[in-house]
């Protein structure tokens, strides 16, 4: 089974769109949005921040809903922007949206959420925030029976996107 | 020997022309003069008012200035139907960016948009072109105070200061010699405005009821739109006359030796 899925994917130069679901659904929506909001810079010479990128996303999402064909997708959205700093947004198939300091999707994610709850204070520093992500990443693998080895992940920040070392199963030893 | 391409828009004359938008901006040359200036510190509007019979019933706060949204309002001159059409519209496209972004519309978007409507007049469809040119002043936080005119053709420029409707040409050159950029306060525009509004007005004197003025400033991350009272125009004019007094005996005065 692959198991080195690249789910997370790059909107704009400092946006970034982690996105779950049917498989066809999520590179489909992905790809559009990301289209789209591309769009807008070459419109208009300067790029939607995460906040209205988040807007614009969940409305296709609420609109696409009522529809023949709705897109079962779950998405996290990160941004950082130059007035208001890093922002995260959980958006779910049923067209949610709403602005966090930490989210999870999927069945890891009813482990991860009291682990981030826990471990997560305001101003935490990178290298803090990826080790509360190993612990949630080893939970992941300790509970769930069936779960895939590898978690990318990716960080933005002022300075744009950057990808930081996949956490694996060897991180549970 | 030219009437022949005047019937249809949608035709290019045998110079090169197209007479129904030329045609439209001579019927914006006799309407009311709308002035804007960019300020250091906000941005105003001014307006002739054309309808000051008595007997007209003060439904509509301001004849010639719409507000489009939270951070923009605009000035029109010309056809105040076809005026009120294009407002409608704008106000739409700048609510359909809100409710798809959460956020106000950049400035120039909108200005853009609406002269990709005003295009489509001229080139397909066998109607006729708006004949409204429309002044535009909003802030947005790529570029701040902005402000934009356009015309029926469907072109747009961004502007310091300018003035659209009757003796525009004459008030625009006066507007260049006057305006300074990055020093003029939008105190010194609003008497700016008055100076040059006066010119304009063919013969008759300045009175509060023939101008109507706006402006838009930002405050504790806020816009303000504000339309002047009655009072504070009168004001403006009072000022002015009395400057236009002491600069008229200032020239009377025999030169001192």
């Amino acid at each position: 089974m692959k198991d080195d899925e690249e789910k997370i994917f790059r909107v704009s130069d400092k946006l970034v769109m982690g996105v779950v679901g049917d498989s066809g659904d999520t590179t489909q929506f992905a790809e559009y949005i990301a289209k789209n909001i591309q769009l807008y810079k070459m419109r208009n010479g300067y790029e939607l921040g995460p906040t209205a990128a988040a807007n614009f996303t969940r409305r296709n999402l609420a609109e696409y809903l009522r529809s023949r064909t709705p897109y079962f997708v779950n998405i996290l959205m990160g941004g950082y922007d130059k007035e208001n700093g890093p922002e995260l947004y959980f958006m779910d198939y049923l067209a949610s949206s709403v602005k966090v300091p930490f989210a999870a999707h999927g069945f890891g994610g009813y482990l991860s959420l009291s682990i981030m709850d826990r471990y997560h204070k305001k101003d935490l520093t990178e290298e803090q925030a990826y080790e509360v992500l190993q612990k949630c990443v080893k939970e992941v693998h300790k509970r769930l029976f069936v779960s895939l080895p590898n978690f990318q992940v990716t960080v933005v920040n002022r300075d744009g996107i950057k990808v930081l070392p996949v956490i694996d199963s060897s991180s549970s030893k | 020997m030219a009437r022949r391409y005047d019937t249809r828009t949608t035709i290019f004359s045998p110079e090169g022309r197209l007479y129904q938008v030329e045609y439209a901006m001579e019927a914006i040359s006799h309407a009311g003069t709308s002035l804007g200036i960019l300020a250091t510190d906000g941005i105003l509007l001014a307006a002739e008012r054309r309808n000051t019979n008595k007997l007209l019933d003060e439904v509509f706060f301001s004849e010639k200035i719409y507000k489009l949204n939270d951070d923009m309002v605009c000035s029109v001159a010309g056809i105040t139907s076809d005026a009120n059409v294009l407002t409608n519209e704008l106000r739409l496209i700048a609510q359909r960016y809100l409710l798809q972004y959460g956020e106000s519309i950049p400035c120039e978007q909108l200005v853009s948009w609406l002269c990709d409507v005003k295009q489509a007049y001229t080139q397909y469809g066998g109607k006729r072109p708006f004949g409204v040119s429309i002044l535009y002043m909003g802030w947005d936080k790529h570029y701040g105070y902005q402000l934009y005119q356009s015309d029926p053709s469907g072109n747009y420029g961004g502007w310091k200061a300018t003035c659209i409707g009757n003796n525009s040409a004459a008030a625009v050159s006066s507007l260049k010699q006057e305006y300074k950029e990055n020093e003029t306060t939008l105190a010194e525009a609003q008497a700016l405005a008055v100076k040059v509004l006066s010119k304009t007005l063919d013969m008759t004197k300045l009175t509060p009821e023939k101008v109507e003025m706006a402006t838009l400033t930002r405050k504790d991350n806020k816009t303000i739109i504000r339309v002047l009272t009655s009072s504070e125009v009168e004001k403006l004019i009072t000022d002015f006359e009395k400057s236009e007094a002491e600069a008229e005996a200032a020239k009377k005065q025999p030169p001192k030796s």
